[in-house]
């Protein structure tokens, strides 16, 4: 019942009927609602057990310590067909939590991209845009996946063959091929590098806002950050005599036919099932984004603009300085649904062979054990967990933006 | 206020759809008039739809038996498509009867499933398809290849044993469904297309040149596909094995349904046990004594069903093999009907 | 000297070219300066590569007539655009799937039936609004479950297996969004409730579904419900997705009437409670008429969102439009190397077409109910 109902029970109800006392109806309703709930999961319950003791089905969750016997072709942590259930589930896990955290970057990118796109005066620019966003948001993810492993999967040269880039980079049917990185002795520096330098950019910034509230001056902190973030590590990185070297794609056209083509253990590849996942989620989140941004950017009103103009603010800092940290007050909470979305719709890889957590885990683990209880349960669980980790960062974040009133 | 609604509108709908799946089976198949079938969504030979929808298939056919044996009426059949993962559940569940989806033998599935296999209609082995192109000539020179297979079955697990037990390396990749697996394995995703040899035969007409692909002829794996119940229900459990070994023992004593009903005024004891004109063997299963009669007229022996569907002369192109009778040298053996 | 004064007015001259005109209007909209000019040129060359291939796939290099994958593969191995032989043949698959030809006419009043009543409905100028809309929310979906299930009145039952294609598509959304908007209202009352359980409950479950993806709800609908039902009990296969869908939207369903819900002002239910009228009556006769009107363009998302996720239950082996679709590639008479991409094409096709026309819609009615905001 609504809040205001409170006020006239607090006033005199002696006078009135026990069932028509609004607080004895609220508890006699919330105790048969607990009632019907416990009733409904015991029954449930007692169903499965019932269920499963007829029929003579293992239960527990014991089967995470048993021998997985299959393979997988993409996994983060060290894998083998002698692996258990168990680490099927982290593999699984991972694969999820890699593609959607490079899916929710790619979206971003090409979302913020769009939705300034389609607000530019260049007609065609808006309405290429446009085109983009309407098409490809009103066409099932699903079937957008589809299109982009098996159809444009046919496209690209086959395993004998590839499309290279700066002789390093390359594309055929297999993935995507690049060179990996190798990290020798003396790399670590670079990395100390790193971090000092970030450091160091955190506390520039703390002391310019500061310098910038009492005196007005600025400070050129971007560029500073920038510095101290690439080039110092670059300093070190040259100075340590550079401890690193690239481990390039191999690729033989000679030998037996099932030989050519990229080796493995060379270079880092992209699996197609990975690329194919990753494009179909961040194009097709980024429609949803795009349209966000939009809507964010538009929300803020003209007098802001005018405003800031008539300070004297050139329209790059009125955007920085004036529209975006308005505009981002708007966008956030619909961005962080459109993220979990995107980690929701990662589990559409069971459709291409792409081993998250839904196609090795609730797929295959499913299949050679049975135990549809307890895996499925899990899953959800996961899904659940990760959704409230992204949900419980935004809302930090947003709350980080919010407007603060003095 | 939520739940009371839930619970009533989950109720209506279990009005509607309730069916009842207790202990005695074959009871319930009376009362409603005709078996549920659980079978695959689309094998060539085993279980497909023609153009005019019907469902056609060896796997099929068992079904249709059973029906025959219970009704006299092959027709009396509902069909359910099943993948792979909700099979046993569906079976387990009841909402199917019998489970015809050329469904491996295994002793997990056998005892910890809570199923029961009633017999093997056909016996197959996992192989191996590769492109004539790539000149491989055996499964051991394919180290180092992508294979692809659908997740889920025996299948992933035998080819993860067999590189394995050989030292070779290899990739997996594993589609949900068949369709899947074969479009993947025809864009040139892998080198190797594994699942059952009967699978490959069947797979192979879907790919855009069926002549440029080879079946390798190493066999690494037992996969007896049979029809599978529920465990306890040993009645009807007894009717489906017994209708598998009649259409075998029907093919071994030469009765077929184009001479079955001669083979009524037979002399021979063996086939007058088996149509029905001696003994009570029917009853003793629950359904009439014409049991094996109405299976191989309205069905056919074992030899017919395999030539009808797999055969020589149908486009999957197998031949008998292990599947021929034990006395032409196959596995194929039906205890007698006595 | 008179000549010098004039009587009638100069002709107007036309504003110079850079102005306005087409001329300026290319120039301020299309290369205001270098940059900008660039961008519009790869722009240009972009969207004609894309329109280009698309219109070479689709007509130019396209098969129109055939009657076997065969006609749409060159013999010289050349280019081919879409196959659409493969379309016209399937074509009836994909609207009704395997239903019986003999009684396809149930399908087609359903189609029809709900067309003729859901046209007027979404029109906002037309009288009866109140029946029209009952109508569509109780009358329809009774007659559409009797006339496609069958079994009474005189009609062959048809079994749920035999559905597909864009009826399965159909079914599964229209049910979903139905079924989800009584559910969905009254988890959107229990979490505005001042009952702590109700609250409560009402989170749970509504986080809970908005939490995982619809393919782990359908994957438990079809593989795990069965099991948490008593020996003896089942759903059709196609029923227990429903069941998962509803509920799956129910608790979009219920963030959305939440949202409209909290747009109606207090004195809204201080003057409902002045009157004297119950809870319910509050709810069902002032607030609720009130925000439902209001969201109405976020019902129309929601079941857009849903309509475009009822692909997913061919992953459970339903055989919706890309089902069905995704089906017939493997017919053996209609393979070619085409006939995947006009296949997906078709189905893109109509997919998009739907949702465009309803998110159309869904802008059209906000614009109506927002006419004061506007700047």
């Amino acid at each position: 019942m609504a809040s205001i109902t409170e006020k006239s029970d607090s006033e005199d109800t002696a006078k009135v009927a026990l069932w028509n006392n609004p607080k004895a109806r609220a508890l006699v309703f919330q105790v048969l609602l607990i009632g019907l709930i416990l009733w409904s999961g015991w029954y449930m319950y007692s169903n499965l057990q019932a269920n499963l003791e007829r029929q003579n089905i293992a239960s527990g969750f014991g089967f995470l310590n048993t021998t997985a016997g299959f393979g997988i072709i993409q996994a983060l942590v060290p894998y083998s067909e002698t692996s258990t259930f168990g680490t099927v589930f982290i593999v699984g896990l991972l694969n999820t939590i890699l593609v959607s955290v490079i899916g929710i970057f790619f979206a971003t990118m090409l979302g913020f991209l769009l939705g300034i796109s389609r607000l530019s005066h260049n007609w065609v620019i808006s309405k290429l845009a446009t085109v983009y966003i309407e098409t490809l948001r009103n066409i099932p993810l699903l079937l957008q996946i589809f299109f982009w492993y098996f159809a444009v999967l046919r496209s690209v040269p086959g395993k004998r063959d590839k499309w290279s880039l700066l002789d390093s980079f390359h594309l055929n049917i297999m993935g995507f091929h690049a060179p990996k990185p190798i990290f020798e002795a003396g790399s670590s520096f670079v990395v100390y590098a790193v971090i000092a330098g970030i450091i160091a950019s955190f506390f520039i910034k703390r002391w310019s806002t500061k310098r910038q509230m009492e005196t007005g001056q600025t400070f050129p902190v971007l560029w500073t950050s920038l510095g101290l973030i690439i080039g110092i590590p670059l300093v070190v990185f040259f100075a340590m005599g550079m401890p690193m070297h690239l481990d390039y794609a191999l690729f033989k056209d000679t030998g037996s036919r099932l030989r050519q083509g990229f080796q493995a253990g060379h270079g880092m590849v992209l699996i197609p099932e990975f690329l194919a996942l990753l494009l179909a989620l961040s194009m097709y989140t980024a429609t949803f984004i795009a349209e966000i941004v939009r809507a964010g950017i538009l929300a803020v009103s003209h007098g802001q603009t005018e405003a800031a103009s008539a300070l004297g603010l050139r329209s790059g800092m009125t955007l920085r300085l004036v529209v975006i940290p308005q505009a981002l007050r708007v966008i956030i909470p619909p961005l962080t649904s459109q993220y979990l979305n995107l980690i929701k719709n990662s589990s559409l890889a069971v459709a291409i062979a792409y081993p998250d957590l839904v196609s090795v885990f609730a797929g295959t683990t499913l299949n050679q054990t049975g135990q549809a209880v307890e895996i499925i349960i899990m899953t959800m669980l996961v899904y659940l967990f990760l959704s409230l980790v992204t949900s419980m960062f935004m809302n930090w974040y947003n709350a980080h933006m919010a407007l603060v009133d003095r | 206020m939520k739940k009371i609604v839930l619970s009533t509108a989950l109720g209506a709908a279990v009005a509607v759809a309730a069916s009842t799946a207790g202990a005695a089976t074959l009871d319930d198949i009376k009362a409603k008039g005709h078996v549920q079938c659980g079978v695959s969504q689309g094998l060539p030979g085993f279980s497909n739809t023609d153009d005019k929808g019907n469902w056609t298939g060896i796997d099929v056919d068992v079904c249709r038996a059973v029906a025959a044996a219970v009704f006299g009426d092959a027709s009396k059949v509902k069909y359910t498509p099943l993948s792979a993962k909700e099979r046993f559940t569906a079976l387990q569940s009841g909402e199917i009867d019998i489970l015809s989806r050329n469904t491996t033998w295994t002793m997990t599935r056998d005892t910890t499933l809570g199923l029961n296999f009633a017999g093997v209609n056909y016996y197959d082995g996992q192989g191996f398809m590769v492109r004539k192109d790539l000149g491989v000539k055996s499964a051991l020179e394919l180290g180092g290849a992508k294979v692809c297979t659908n997740t889920g079955t025996t299948t992933e697990l035998n080819v993860a044993d067999y590189f394995r037990a050989n030292k070779l390396t290899y990739e997996i990749v594993a589609f949900e469904k068949a369709d899947e697996v074969v479009q993947a394995y025809d864009t040139g995703r892998c080198d190797v297309y594994t699942t059952d040899a009967s699978g490959l035969y069947a797979q192979r007409l879907k790919l855009a040149k069926p002549g440029d692909h080879m079946v390798l002829p190493e066999i690494i794996s037992k996969e007896p596909l049979g029809p599978v119940v529920r465990q306890g229900d040993d009645q009807w459990f007894n009717l489906v094995k017994w209708t598998l070994f009649a259409m075998i023992n029907a093919e071994e004593l030469g009765v077929t349904s184009a001479n079955i009903d001669d083979m009524k005024k037979s002399t021979n004891p063996a086939i007058k046990r088996l149509v029905g004109v001696e003994g009570n063997f029917g009853q003793n299963l629950g359904v009439s004594n014409e049991w094996a009669y109405n299976i191989v007229k309205q069905v056919g022996n074992y030899g017919e069903i395999f030539d009808a569907n797999v055969g020589p002369k149908t486009p999957l192109g197998i031949s008998r093999g292990v599947n021929a009778l034990w006395s032409k040298g196959g596995l194929q053996y039906a205890p007698p009907v006595r | 000297m008179s000549g010098y004064v004039r009587e009638t007015e100069a002709p107007e001259l036309p504003a110079p070219a850079f102005v306005k005109g087409p001329v300026h209007w290319i120039r301020e909209n299309l290369f205001p300066n270098w940059w900008n000019s660039i961008l519009t040129l790869v722009s240009l060359y972009i969207g004609y590569l894309l329109f280009s291939s698309v219109i070479d796939f689709a007509l130019i290099s396209a098969v129109f007539t055939g009657d076997s994958g065969k006609s749409c593969i060159r013999e010289s191995g050349g280019h081919v655009g879409a196959c659409w032989p493969f379309i016209w043949a399937k074509f009836d698959q994909f609207i009704y799937g395997r239903y019986p030809l003999a009684e396809r006419w149930r399908v087609d009043v359903v189609y029809l039936v709900g067309m003729a009543a859901l046209i007027p409905a979404l029109m906002p100028a037309l009288p009866f609004k109140k029946w029209n809309v009952l109508f569509l929310l109780i009358v329809y979906p009774v007659m559409t479950f009797f006339l496609l299930v069958g079994g009474s009145f005189g009609l062959e039952p048809v079994e749920t297996s035999l559905w597909g294609g864009l009826l399965v598509t159909l079914v599964v959304a229209v049910t979903g969004i139905v079924a989800s908007l009584p559910i969905g209202i009254i988890l959107a009352l229990g979490r505005r409730s001042s009952m702590p359980t109700a609250r409560f409950v009402s989170i749970i479950f509504i986080e809970f579904w908005r939490g995982v993806p619809l393919i782990t709800v359908l994957f438990m609908s079809s593989v795990m419900f069965p099991l948490l039902l008593p020996e003896g009990v089942n759903f059709d296969k196609l029923l227990r997705a429903l069941v998962g869908v509803a509920l799956f939207s129910a608790a979009y369903m219920a963030e959305v009437v939440r949202g409209g819900l909290q747009a109606i002002p207090r004195g809204q239910y201080e003057g409902a409670q002045a009157l004297g009228l119950s809870y319910w009556k509050m709810m069902g006769l002032i607030v609720l008429p009130q925000a439902l009107k209001l969201v109405i363009p976020g019902i129309v998302n929601t079941f857009i969102g849903l309509f475009k996720d009822t692909t997913l239950v061919m992953i459970i082996g339903l055989f919706d439009l890309l089902g069905i679709v995704q089906l017939n590639f493997t017919d053996p008479k209609w393979i070619s190397p085409v006939t995947s991409h006009t296949g997906y094409l078709f189905a893109a096709a109509i997919f998009w077409m739907f949702c465009f026309s309803m998110s159309r819609y869904s802008i059209y009615m906000e614009n109506r109910l927002h006419t004061g905001h506007k700047r």
